[in-house]
């Protein structure tokens, strides 16, 4: 988040660890926002430590139905060997609530590097170059924002994996239709940051020194352009989690036996909700509220901090932080508006 | 006027790009017959369905083919149960136009107060308490905050009917009417009986909770946002001067021109409400389009499928166009 061409350069620079991403901006908040960003940091924290630890951590496998005393049972209420009772078809709730983390956790980071590389290398192709090329990405990607993106991954979905699949094949279908989705959401914001960087004085400087266009633009436009990448990201995952959990309810998940999906299991509950058996919708339920609670949180407060009319001001600024925070300020909030305006995240 | 029929315009490419996607998409998995009956015939059988249907010429013939019948309002009939996709507009789609206005209702009533209490108290525990509640409607999944409401209120505390638009009381009753619109309320108003309007607003109440809720949670973001932007224009400040309480300010002052940016929001929010839909109706068997798509979705009948979603394309093509025009009307600056 460093940038390379600082105008006025100011006058110490802080330690590297200040100036990473999630650091520099904790160190920036003060009071609740300070609070907020804690609270995000820690339930992403949580939901990334158990699904590393998800093997160790779930008492059963995620599609075990018996162990040596026999069969677990169909809906078995919460308490004894399963602590958060069996589902309808007689798998543990707990043990398919933490393996879920995996399953999540994967179609994020294969969703959102798929839609980051897409979005961003097809942005800046099109800010840069203009002409007819970008007219065309330009309504292509208006098209595709307008339409509800749930519609949009069932028909991926359908493509990919014609439904159903494996834990490969479903993971990689999940986030392929997340990633059609969510390509024109990148490709916005990196073209529109593009197009502003485009004319700044050092792009014609690097131009009039004879640097190729594609040096200019890997090296010129791109490390400018890709400031508000963090915030997009996290917006992102957890609309990931939500468009997974919506394809799983509506059937396009991955089977039970191949990967434990909370959506599924969600679709699964309907029933037992009408016959008062609560346990299996609450708790897949409620991880994917907390995980997805938690990115939003970060994701927020990133996009709290980066505007300087949104930010809570440090009652006295010390020197280096002043300086970061008028550096930052201005494109960061040229591109946050532009999500602003279209009323992203939700 | 110049901007209107620019406007009217533009909505054809978007449709026209929606439709060539989906039905590429759709193409690209080999045809449709296959993966409808695929295995419960016989390939002999199977070849002469796809004879009969067309699906065996080159597929720019078939590309031309459809457009030609989707710009004529013909969105192709389902394989499952034979019914023309633009049959079903007309007797699905009144349900979920109602539970969609049940939803804005929500989320205008719950979403724009809590807005302006926010920006009023901003930084002060009710904003940060008002902000995690906003994060938490977009973060509940509208199918678990629909089963949750479920639980609570039609199984432990049996206050509401668990699933359905109206009871069979009410539909008999409906049934029996001359012009039925499809839109219950319209419907039991028509039919005069207030019975039967409790009824269908009973049956309304969660399903519209559930979806509300979501849009709910982005219009309090937007107007707590915009009014605290609001209170920093110079014009706030001037009042300020002359007196102004900080309660009037946010009431009268800074609250209006908050609302502009909402009307611009409601067009992106409508996709956002069909999508939501089809997951509120299969939680709650409101029998509106989503419902039918989940439907055909499970039988694999992926003409329908496509035929929804190209006629879905367009609702949402056509809402935007009247979302921006309102928005010209109301906000003369964003004319081009």
């Amino acid at each position: 988040m460093t940038d390379p061409v600082v105008t006025s350069a100011p006058p110490r620079r802080a330690p590297l660890w200040h100036r990473l991403p999630i650091v520099h901006q904790l160190r920036q908040s003060v009071g609740l926002q300070r609070g907020m960003l804690i609270a995000g940091l820690t339930l992403t924290g949580i939901f990334l430590l158990t699904a590393i630890f998800a093997p160790v951590l779930a008492p059963y496998g995620f599609a075990q139905l018996r162990d040596d005393n026999g069969f677990f049972g169909a809906q078995q209420a919460p308490g004894g060997a399963h602590l958060l009772g069996t589902t309808v078809g007689g798998y543990d709730v707990l043990s398919r609530v933490i393996w879920g983390t995996q399953t999540a956790l994967a179609v994020i980071v294969v969703a959102v590097m798929l839609s980051i590389f897409a979005g961003v290398f097809l942005g800046l192709i099109s800010g840069y170059i203009g002409g007819w090329l970008d007219r065309v990405l330009v309504v292509i990607a208006d098209a595709v924002f307008a339409f509800p993106t749930l519609l949009l991954a069932i028909v991926a979905a359908i493509v990919i994996s014609g439904g159903q699949s494996t834990l490969f094949g479903g993971v990689l279908a999940a986030a392929v239709s997340i990633t059609v989705v969510y390509i024109p959401q990148y490709f916005r914001v990196i073209r529109a940051e593009t197009v502003r960087i485009k004319s700044e004085a050092y792009v014609e400087s690097a131009k009039v020194i004879g640097s190729s266009t594609s040096r200019i633009m890997f090296r010129h436009v791109l490390r400018n352009a890709t400031r508000t990448l963090p915030l997009i990201f996290t917006l992102n995952s957890s609309e990931a989690i939500l468009t997974l959990a919506g394809l799983g309810f509506l059937g396009f998940g991955i089977e039970p036996t191949s990967a434990a999906e909370w959506g599924y299991d969600l679709n699964r509950s309907i029933s037992d909700v009408t016959s008062g058996i609560w346990w299996t919708s609450v708790f897949p339920g409620l991880a994917i509220v907390l995980v997805v609670l938690g990115i939003t949180l970060v994701g927020e407060s990133l996009n709290d901090l980066a505007d300087p009319r949104l930010r809570t001001r440090r009652k006295a600024d010390s020197p280096t932080s002043g300086v970061a925070t008028a550096d930052d300020a201005a494109p960061v909030t040229a591109a946050t508006s532009a999500t602003d305006s279209t009323g992203a995240p939700a | 006027m110049r901007f209107i029929i620019v406007r009217f315009l533009l909505i054809f490419p978007t449709i026209f790009i929606l439709v060539t996607m989906v039905f590429l998409l759709m193409r690209s998995i080999g045809d449709p017959i296959t993966a409808a009956l695929g295995g419960r015939l016989s390939a002999q059988q199977l070849a002469e369905r796809i004879e009969a249907a067309g699906y065996n010429r080159p597929l720019i013939v078939q590309y031309f083919e459809y457009i030609g019948q989707v710009a004529t309002g013909n969105f192709g009939t389902a394989i499952s149960d034979g019914r023309p996709v633009s049959q079903l507009l007309l007797t699905y789609g009144g349900a979920t136009l109602e539970l969609a206005f049940y939803a804005l209702l929500v989320a205008f009533v719950v979403g724009i107060p809590l807005g302006m209490v926010a920006a009023y108290l901003r930084d002060r525990w009710p904003d940060a308490v008002l902000r995690v509640v906003a994060i938490l409607f977009y973060a509940t999944p509208v199918f678990f905050a629909g089963l949750l409401l479920k639980l609570v209120f039609s199984v432990w505390l049996k206050v509401l009917p668990v699933a359905g638009r109206a009871s069979t009381r009410t539909e008999l009753q409906m049934g029996k009417l001359e012009n039925r619109t499809g839109i219950y309320l319209i419907d039991a108003i028509q039919l005069g009986s207030p019975a039967a309007i409790s009824d269908v607003l009973q049956h309304a109440v969660l399903p519209g909770l559930a979806l509300g809720l979501l849009t709910a949670g982005v219009f309090l973001r937007l107007v707590r946002t915009n009014v605290i932007g609001t209170l920093s224009m110079d014009y706030v400040d001037a009042a300020r001067s002359r007196g102004v309480s900080e309660f009037r300010l946010v009431r009268k002052h800074a609250y209006k021109p908050a609302l502009i940016p909402i009307i611009t929001v409601i067009g992106l929010q409508i996709a956002v409400l069909l999508g939501g839909a089809v997951l509120t109706e299969t939680t709650f068997e409101w029998k509106g389009l989503g419902f039918k798509l989940a439907e055909y979705l499970s039988a694999r009948d992926f003409v329908a499928v496509q035929g929804i979603v190209a006629l879905l394309a367009v609702i949402v093509a056509l809402s935007n166009f009247i979302v921006d025009i309102l928005a010209a009307v109301i906000d003369p600056r964003v004319r081009y």
